[in-house]
């Protein structure tokens, strides 16, 4: 493995300061888990590694009637460990009670599956279909970026050299809403996704409408995508196969996947549709269950 | 060699022997589960060097020229090999405990010389002060390659045009050497009856196509070796293999050396499957010794591994099988293309032995191909080239069953293979329990508990394995408290320390837990073939048996001087030695009056048994399928096995459902994944998918005995042939569940989707 020096900041801004200064030859090390295999591996080659772990900020589980804030380094065991987390936004405990095992659970963090930009990242859609933005702290200040503009590649994202993600904020959740993440495995545990689907609906009183919807795919291009017309078309619908199956063909015309060893374009573009209807369908159980607090 | 004593065989193990068919707790599983027990790579030595490989990043490439001054001139760098530091092999074969070998192919797969023939080929060395600085250098080794084209199935490698592996290769055709170069290394023909007559007596005739993917055998623990060449010129290395007195062979024909000079120390081994009886690492560890004066350690990467290990081989397979009015089958042809990796000797021999070994066939017909690839040399893997062969016969029978509307398992009972039944290859079955295995899944409650439900099915399939039977040595010394200590050579894969010692134990009728078992190095103990073949149970435990009769006959001798009585007046029996007038001495008492009265008490024991007695098993699954996905859930499995006497049933069992999860893997999600360059994708377990306990129902075991003629206590080796029915059975249980015939492995999500939605298109709904 390639020599490094190590660093642990505890504040955003010797961080940034950090990362400034090394203009491009840092590597963040937040839970590690990617980051440790891609040094080992020779894919980085970094002269200092960033550890954010220990700045309190990025460590935040935080719901209040804004909403959700996440800090950027929050293992995901806290996050599907917290019963409010479970109860509004179902899709990020889905999402991150599957992301490796146990082990890998209490390291991984969801800021970090979303900076590490690969296409098939479990909890990015549940984000997306969430509608999280992304905070970023940089040498010149604070901004946020929707989750779905975050990645811009495979591996790759907004992130200027210097910036650093600080936190995922995620709007409060409605009465009659609900949302899922799920994914498709060729075994049940300790996998990655062929194609993974978020979604999360808001439903009218009665549980018989979409109010609105939001739907994200995974693993169906270089990024994960929101699928804005598969959404979009569902609002002021009923619920019900009509509406889905709309959806369905929608979220497949967006998806533009690879043959690779995980599966053909075939596979993926037929399933992108059938967990579109899944991820859908446990939202809407969800929503009906859901009447508000 | 000893004969069999007729007399103590049963039909059961129940309630006929004290020791044997009881679960004692291992004796090496204080070690195991407490961690203490020591693997290859914890091999740690006074000033020992780890080292690093270089390794072709290109699947077909002439080497033009290779540079190591960089790498040698790399601060803590201290030695670096590649093949010009091999003794030349050319021309030289050797028999090496996996049949014949020719040394130069060996040779170039431990080292790469002009050539490299598949991604992943080893072609330097570099020990150096730590890793990390082996790992650099390895970097900074120059090669010069030229590229050439891959060719990556056998069909491919097949065509006159494809690209040449080896320019000196020409094909053995039916034992006739062709005037040109191939990449068919061996053609090779089996005849039994008149074909034509027999198809033409059919009333149904099928005929299909099979492809099988390269699958690696998976074990956890990756290959090591840590060699010490010492000022003396003897060699001693520490590794994990199956084969400890035929790595030291290697070791010594690769270096040139007597192999009298090559000690093996054989370390715990984690897992093994067959892949781990050819060598790899031992010859460069050892040069890197020589070359630095110091203990030099290898270990491979898992994407060494999968890159350069043995896998077994992908295959296109043709099976024809006509079957009569009367349910019988008439005619069977099979034609069956294997892939051997980058040098000849896949196991198409013995896929064309067994592909129509489970039946009665009147006329047949077997052609098989050796046909090399830009793939890793392929190896021994669980009943190699049978599990091929079974997928593509068995999936033929049920489709036969299907059109004769014939009960898939009273079809095999009618035609199964029987005692003097003839195979198509030659030999006549001794006593053989086929039949009782398909009977016994006929008769088990799952066969008998109807399944329902939406998009279910259910499918059975049977296979074999020959086994083989090989020498082997054991030795035991009675201790003075009336324990023995047990040294033998076999490597311990499955619990094999147990059932070694229990048959001794059984013998002497002592407890197992009064045998104290340990696998020595091979300056210790009598040559002993490798862990492989279903053998060790048979054949070192027949060691075992003869080293408790050495045993007897001594302390016979010592009671006959006690009692000052003639020998003949003196018996073994009942766990002591009695004698005239009701004398009688314990074990325990004897061990301790012949350690008063004389010199120490050994046992010796070597075998070489002819008869290891074929393994028959047959296999039933529920599955259910996601019909929008073509994942595949596995609902319940049962498997059948004829083990001719199960010594400790535990581990029989432990045997029978590790082979058919290998055989789960196989037949679901397990492939080498190549791109059109010949780099496999799925160098890694995230995605050369094995199944995981969460993927599998409990594998339940139905354990027949039918015991092995060839046998003291009739063994029949285990642990081979529960891999063969699986993907079989799965196939025909996915076709009850769907309507579906899956023809090529594995039978992955995206492959069985893809059929599912063919056959919707064809049926013209969405």
């Amino acid at each position: 493995m390639h020599d490094f020096e190590y660093e642990a900041p505890t504040t955003v801004a010797d961080a940034v300061q950090l990362l400034a200064n090394h203009n491009g030859s840092a590597r963040i090390l937040a839970g590690g888990t990617d980051l440790i295999d891609q040094i080992r591996l020779g894919r980085f080659a970094p002269e200092v590694v960033v550890d954010v772990k220990k700045i309190a900020d990025l460590q935040a589980l935080e719901i209040s009637a804004d909403g959700l804030k996440l800090g950027a380094a929050t293992p995901c065991y806290r996050i599907y460990g917290d019963e409010a987390v479970c109860r509004d936004y179902s899709a990020l405990a889905d999402a991150t009670k599957i992301i490796g095992g146990a082990q890998i659970q209490s390291r991984a963090s969801v800021g970090g599956n979303l900076c590490n930009s690969g296409p098939a990242a479990d909890s990015t859609p549940a984000l997306i279909a969430l509608s999280a933005r992304a905070v970023i702290a940089g040498p010149g200040g604070t901004r946020e970026v929707p989750v779905e503009e975050f990645c811009t590649g495979p591996g790759k994202n907004v992130l200027q050299p210097g910036e650093l993600l600080t936190a995922l904020v995620m709007p409060a959740r409605p009465a009659h809403s609900g949302s899922h993440y799920l994914r498709f495995i060729p075994r049940n545990e300790m996998d990655i996704a062929v194609v993974g689907a978020g979604a999360s609906v808001v439903l009218d009183a009665a549980g018989e409408t979409f109010v609105s919807a939001r739907i994200a795919l995974g693993a169906v291009a270089a990024t994960p995508l929101y699928a804005k017309e598969a959404s979009e078309l569902l609002a002021g619908k009923p619920v019900g196969d009509e509406a889905i199956e709309a959806a369905m063909a929608a979220s497949r015309k967006i998806a533009v996947p690879i043959d690779d060893m995980r599966g053909t374009v075939e596979f993926r573009k037929h399933v992108t549709g059938v967990l579109t209807r899944r991820a859908l369908e446990k939202a809407i159980a969800r929503a009906r269950e859901n009447a508000g607090s | 060699m000893a004969t069999v004593e007729k007399e103590q065989q049963a039909v059961s193990t129940n309630g006929h022997y004290k020791v044997i068919g009881t679960r004692p707790i291992r004796h090496d599983g204080v070690d195991k589960v407490t961690g203490r027990a020591r693997y290859g790579a914890d091999t740690r030595l006074t000033g020992m060097l780890p080292a690093a490989m270089l390794r072709s990043p290109h699947a077909h490439a002439n080497i033009k020229s290779i540079d190591t001054s960089k790498a040698e001139a790399l601060p803590g760098v201290r030695a670096v090999v590649t093949s010009a530091d091999l003794p030349d092999a050319t021309d030289r074969v050797a028999n090496l405990g996996e049949g014949t070998v020719n040394l130069k192919h060996l040779s170039d797969n431990v080292l790469a010389g002009d050539k490299v023939l598949y991604r992943g080929h080893a072609i330097a060395a570099v020990a150096a002060d730590n890793i990390h600085i082996a790992q650099e250098a390895v970097k900074l080794i120059q090669v010069e390659y030229e590229l050439l084209p891959p060719v990556l199935t056998a069909l491919e490698a097949m065509k006159p045009d494809a690209p040449l592996l080896h320019d000196d290769l020409r094909t053995d055709d039916l034992g006739e050497i062709a005037d040109t170069p191939s990449n068919v290394a061996t053609h090779i023909r089996f005849e039994k009856g008149d074909v034509e007559a027999g198809f033409a007596a059919a009333e149904v005739v099928v005929e299909r196509e099979f492809h099988t993917a390269t699958v690696h055998q998976g074990y956890i623990e990756p290959h090591n070796a840590t060699a010490l060449w010492n000022a003396d010129g003897h060699i001693t290395i520490w590794m994990s293999t199956q084969g400890t007195c035929t790595a030291p062979q290697q070791t010594a024909e690769l270096l040139d050396l007597p192999v009298s000079r090559v000690k093996v120390v054989p370390m715990e081994i984690g897992g093994g499957f067959g892949g781990k009886i050819s060598v790899y690492l031992p010859p460069v560890a050892a040069i890197l010794s020589k070359k630095t004066g110091r203990p030099v350690q290898l270990v491979m990467s898992r994407t060494d591994v999968f890159e350069a290990t043995g896998p077994t081989p992908g295959s296109a397979i043709r099976i024809k099988m006509g079957v009569d009015g009367q349910g019988r089958i008439t005619a069977a042809e099979a034609w069956l293309a294997y892939e051997a990796g980058a040098y000849p000797g896949s196991p198409v021999g013995a896929g064309a032995m067994c592909v129509f070994a489970c039946y009665d066939v009147p006329n047949g017909k077997v052609d098989g191909y050796d046909i090399v690839v830009n793939k890793p040399r392929t190896n021994a893997y669980r009943a190699p080239g049978a599990t091929n062969a079974a997928f593509a016969v068995e999936t033929v029978v049920d489709e036969i069953c299907e059109k004769l509307k014939l009960d898939p398992i009273e079809f095999r009972i009618n035609n199964g293979a029987k005692k003097g039944t003839r195979r198509i290859d030659g030999p006549v079955y001794p006593r053989i329990g086929m039949e009782e295995t398909m009977a016994a899944i006929r008769d088990c409650e799952h066969n008998r508990t109807p399944l329902e439900g939406k998009h279910r099915g259910r499918g059975v399939a049977t296979g074999f394995w020959f086994n083989i039977g090989l020498k082997s040595t054991a030795q035991a010394t009675v201790n003075p408290d009336g324990t023995v200590a047990l040294i033998e050579g076999s490597t311990d894969i499955g619990g094999t320390r147990a059932s070694i010692a229990m048959q001794l134990a059984e013998t002497l009728g002592i407890a197992a837990e009064d045998v104290v078992p340990t696998v020595v190095d091979t300056d210790s103990i009598g040559y002993t073939d490798v862990t492989g073949g279903s053998r060790v149970t048979f054949a070192t435990g027949w060691a075992a048996y003869l080293a408790a009769k050495d045993i007897q006959g001594q302390m016979i001798e010592r009671a006959a001087k006690i009692w000052d009585c003639d020998v003949t007046a003196v018996d073994y029996k009942d766990g002591g030695v009695v004698g005239p007038d009701g004398k009688r001495f314990s074990f325990k008492e004897i061990a301790a009056e012949a350690h008063k009265i004389g010199e120490p008490v050994i046992g010796r024991g070597s075998a070489d048994p002819q008869e290891p007695g074929g393994a028959f098993g047959t296999h039933l699954v529920d599955v259910e399928v996601d019909m929008d996905t073509g994942k595949v859930t596995i609902l319940r499995y049962t498997a059948a096995q004829d083990v001719g006497t199960a010594i400790h049933p535990a581990y029989v069992e432990g045997q029978i459902q590790g082979g058919a999860v290998q055989g789960i893997g196989w037949a679901l999600n397990e492939e080498y994944f190549y791109d059109d360059q010949g780099t496999m994708r799925n160098s890694t377990y995230l995605d050369y998918r094995m199944p995981t306990t969460y993927d599998l129902p409990m594998i339940d075991t139905i354990i027949v005995e039918v015991p092995n003629p060839g046998h003291p206590y009739g063994v029949r080796g285990v642990g081979e042939v529960p891999i063969v029915p699986p993907p079989a059975a799965l196939a025909n249980a996915i076709y009850q569940a769907t309507g579906v015939r899956m023809h090529e492995l594995p039978m992955s999500p995206p492959r069985l989707l893809h059929e599912i939605l063919k056959q919707r298109a064809s049926n013209g709904d969405q």
